[in-house]
């Protein structure tokens, strides 16, 4: 199954049955599994006119208690990134799907992930976060767009799944029956009508009195910090006896990976540490890391993002270099590992 | 003794922001009667807009959303295809629906979206004092039109009613206004047609009601009246554009 | 499976099935229940654009999906022959539509195969499946899986309804095999 099919399938799965969508290359595939499956299983896959249409529709079917999503490519999360602020400054659930593509402008329509920074720091206008999802596989495509739903809903909040044009495109086996849902909150701020059972609720992100405005930040940053606390993950691979960490997310650390393996081979201790939240961050996992680490690479398919936030986490005690390729070129395996055989050298190791 | 006036339980008691002699006081109204008189409080969600109406989330007691500029109705398509069984209803300005709005204004009618929208034409943006609107009135002064709108270089003015009667979504289409209680009275039967149609399952309705804005007019509210009566019905003529209930003749 | 990691790339025009002949070997990598990939170059054109894919089949788990050095390159016309052909790694296999390439490697350290599959598809009534004949040459060149066994993975997609693409998808296959 590719991997956007496979979002698609776990988004139902998850009881999502309501799809926004507009067509957009490498995310189509989406919509067009969402418009087959929907009508069958008794939901909407409904193509909006626009992408920003798409997002405020899906703002309007969460506020009214239900899962649904949307999902896009790079020009056109841009335009969501109107309703994604609100999604948040309202306290929605919901997710948001964003497949890669190089940019700026219109930029091209090969995988990349120079959407970091934007999908991580600013996705919207004002004091914010998202939980920020970036799945390496297809397995995971599927697995992480279900725990996104339950996410979501347990925290308010909009959920980036952050793919790419690769993992969108790609095919891999895909087992649909591995994830435990979690418990999940009632939705008693649920604009679905009172029924003359509660006070009318409202879904509002406009507070106009300063204070007021700032304590609905602190209570949504309270959350945030749940969220750091409880929610990060990352997978560590071969990085116990490493000299240096390969840090890389989604299909990078899948080239990141046969890296390490071939740098081994070449008498090079590489580990890769791969995050799977993009916010919150594995700062504790790198940090940790660091204890014993020579060095660090970020290795990503733009000019260099997620490099910032590993030169942080690891509180500059050791060098943090780069490797990428962007505009749509994905990294060669031995282009990485040479570049890991070049550092030790440097390194004297 | 009998009560032979008060306020309909769908309107909020409370203090509204609005100016003096604003005419959207008059409109919440209406749209509360109609929601009273079809008993349907329970079960409506309303979507206010950005504009000076921004608060009406406020005003109302049934569920509410804020939207962000424009999005209304995409916000209530997500509503109401979610919950077919609701009454979900948009409230929105001329700059909200006509300016930044109009693709998701268009597309939630051409659809046909089974909601009711009330639209309110004053000429002007109020809330952020005064500036040209879509639907300001040629050679009308704004304060981003100082030498009142040319439209050679501000372009024309936009008639809603008329361009959406065009498209087939849509069940009913109809512009009044609040100028004279007749007119008030004509106001609240098309609001309620409007509201009555989403349970009958229609289609799009769209209540375009011609407003005043004494404030940034500069106007008394008297003047105002007097401002809309004499300039906007001319361009903006009263009356049925669409109803699919009506024999063709009688709407324009 | 023969033991190892087969890095795959087919490569030609769109239209010519590259995509179809890479999903059946991945298919049936899974379903003999080794770790797949398989991902298509996309472009913006749906017909007669270059199209190619790289598919990975590995009793281990799969790090990078893409085949930039393949061992086996299944190139279908002279554009993807130019492109890939160097790229073959020493040791690796090489077919090729010698129907639609008139050119032959001059590399050594390569095995080459070449069979007109474009003119065996359309000698023989089997249009658009000169991408299935090669296949058939691939698995016996390189014996990568069992013949039956993929021929049954091969047509148990296609439905009932569609009895004839069993029948041209068939003998395509043996064709392609036995040529």
């Amino acid at each position: 199954m590719k991997g956007n099919e496979a979002i698609a399938e776990a988004a139902i799965n998850a009881g999502c049955l309501y799809y926004f969508g507009y067509p957009i290359t490498p995310q189509t595939e989406i919509s067009e599994y969402m418009a087959k499956r929907m009508p069958k299983v008794g939901g909407l896959c409904l193509q909006a006119e626009s992408e920003i249409a798409a997002v405020n529709m899906l703002l309007g079917a969460s506020a009214s208690g239900t899962r649904a999503m949307t999902s896009s490519s790079s020009p056109g999360i841009s335009l969501k990134s109107e309703g994604i602020s609100y999604l948040v400054g309202s306290d929605l659930p919901a997710v948001v799907v964003n497949v890669q593509r190089g940019g700026p402008g219109l930029g091209g329509i090969q995988p990349s992930q120079a959407d970091y920074y934007q999908a991580t720091k600013a996705y919207g206008h004002g004091d914010m976060h998202l939980i920020v999802l970036a799945p390496s596989t297809v397995q995971e495509m599927a697995t992480l767009t279900g725990e996104a739903f339950d996410l979501a809903d347990i925290y308010r909040t909009p959920v980036i799944i952050l793919a790419d044009g690769a993992i969108g495109q790609m095919m891999e086996p895909v087992d649909f029956s591995t994830r435990k849902p979690r418990e999940l909150p009632e939705k008693t701020w649920a604009t679905c009508g009172h029924r003359g059972a509660r006070k009318h609720n409202i879904v509002n992100s406009l507070l106009m009195e300063p204070e007021e405005l700032e304590r609905s930040i602190r209570d949504r940053f309270e959350r945030y910090r749940k969220i750091e606390e409880n929610e990060v993950m990352c997978e560590k691979y071969m990085t116990d006896d490493a000299d240096i960490v390969v840090v890389a997310f989604g299909i990078a650390a899948r080239i990141a990976k046969t890296a390490a393996q071939i740098a081994r081979s070449r008498g090079v201790k590489a580990g890769v540490l791969r995050p799977i939240t993009l916010w919150p961050f594995p700062n504790k996992e790198i940090s940790a890391l660091a204890d014993t680490a020579k060095a660090f690479l970020s290795v990503e398919l733009s000019m260099g993002q997620m490099v910032t936030d590993v030169k942080l986490a690891c509180e500059c005690r050791r060098p943090v270099d780069f490797f990428g390729r962007t505009g749509g070129v994905i990294p060669a395996p031995a282009d990485v590992a040479e570049k890991l055989c070049a550092m030790a050298r440097e390194l004297s190791i | 003794m009998a009560v032979v006036f008060e306020r309909p339980h769908a309107l909020a008691d409370t203090l509204m922001h609005y100016c003096p002699g604003c005419t959207h006081g008059i409109v919440h109204r209406l749209v509360a009667e109609a929601i009273d008189e079809l008993g349907v409080e329970d079960k409506t969600v309303g979507i206010a807009p950005v504009g000076c109406a921004v608060f009406a989330y406020n005003y109302f007691n049934c569920d509410m959303i804020e939207a962000a500029h424009g999005r209304a109705p995409a916000v209530a398509t997500g509503v109401k295809r979610t919950h077919p069984e609701l009454v979900v209803f948009t409230y929105q300005g001329d700059g909200d629906l006509a300016a930044i709005g109009t693709a998701e204004t268009v597309h939630a009618a051409t659809r046909g979206e089974n909601i009711t929208v009330v639209f309110i034409n004053n000429c002007i943006y109020g809330m952020t004092g005064g500036q040209m609107a879509p639907t300001t009135l040629p050679g009308q002064v704004t304060a981003t039109t100082p030498y009142g709108r040319t439209p050679k270089i501000q372009g024309n003015p936009v008639r809603v009613c008329e361009m959406l009667s065009t498209l087939d979504g849509v069940a009913y289409a109809a512009r009044v206004s609040v100028d004279t209680p007749a007119n008030v009275r004509n106001a609240k039967k098309a609001i309620l047609k409007g509201f009555k149609n989403q349970l009958d399952c229609k289609g799009f309705s769209i209540i375009e009601v011609l407003s005043t804005c004494p404030t940034n007019w500069g106007l008394s509210p008297k003047d105002a009246l007097s401002w809309l009566r004499e300039n906007m019905i001319p361009y903006y003529p009263l009356g049925t554009y669409k109803d699919v209930d009506a024999p063709k003749e009688e709407t324009k | 499976m023969k033991q190892g990691t087969y890095n795959i790339l087919i490569a030609g025009f769109g239209g010519q099935g590259v995509l179809f002949a890479g999903k059946a070997l991945a298919k049936m990598g899974m379903h003999e229940g080794l770790h797949v990939t398989w991902l298509p170059s996309y472009g913006p054109e749906m017909r007669g654009g270059a199209a190619n894919c790289s598919v990975i089949i590995s009793d281990e788990e799969i790090g990078s999906p893409l085949v930039p050095d393949p061992d086996i390159l299944i190139a279908l016309n002279i554009p993807s022959f130019d492109k890939f052909e160097p790229h073959i790694k020493p040791g690796g296999m090489l077919f090729a539509d010698s129907a639609m390439i008139d050119r032959k490697t001059a590399r050594t350290d390569i095995e080459a195969h070449y069979i007109p599959a474009s003119s065996l598809a359309s000698d023989n009534g089997l249009s658009g499946l000169a991408n299935v004949i090669m296949l058939g040459h691939v698995i016996k060149k390189t014996g990568i899986f069992d013949y039956d066994a993929f021929l049954k993975d091969l047509v148990s997609g296609i439905p009932a309804s569609r009895s004839a693409l069993v029948e041209g998808n068939t003998k395509a296959l043996r064709l392609g095999f036995e040529y």
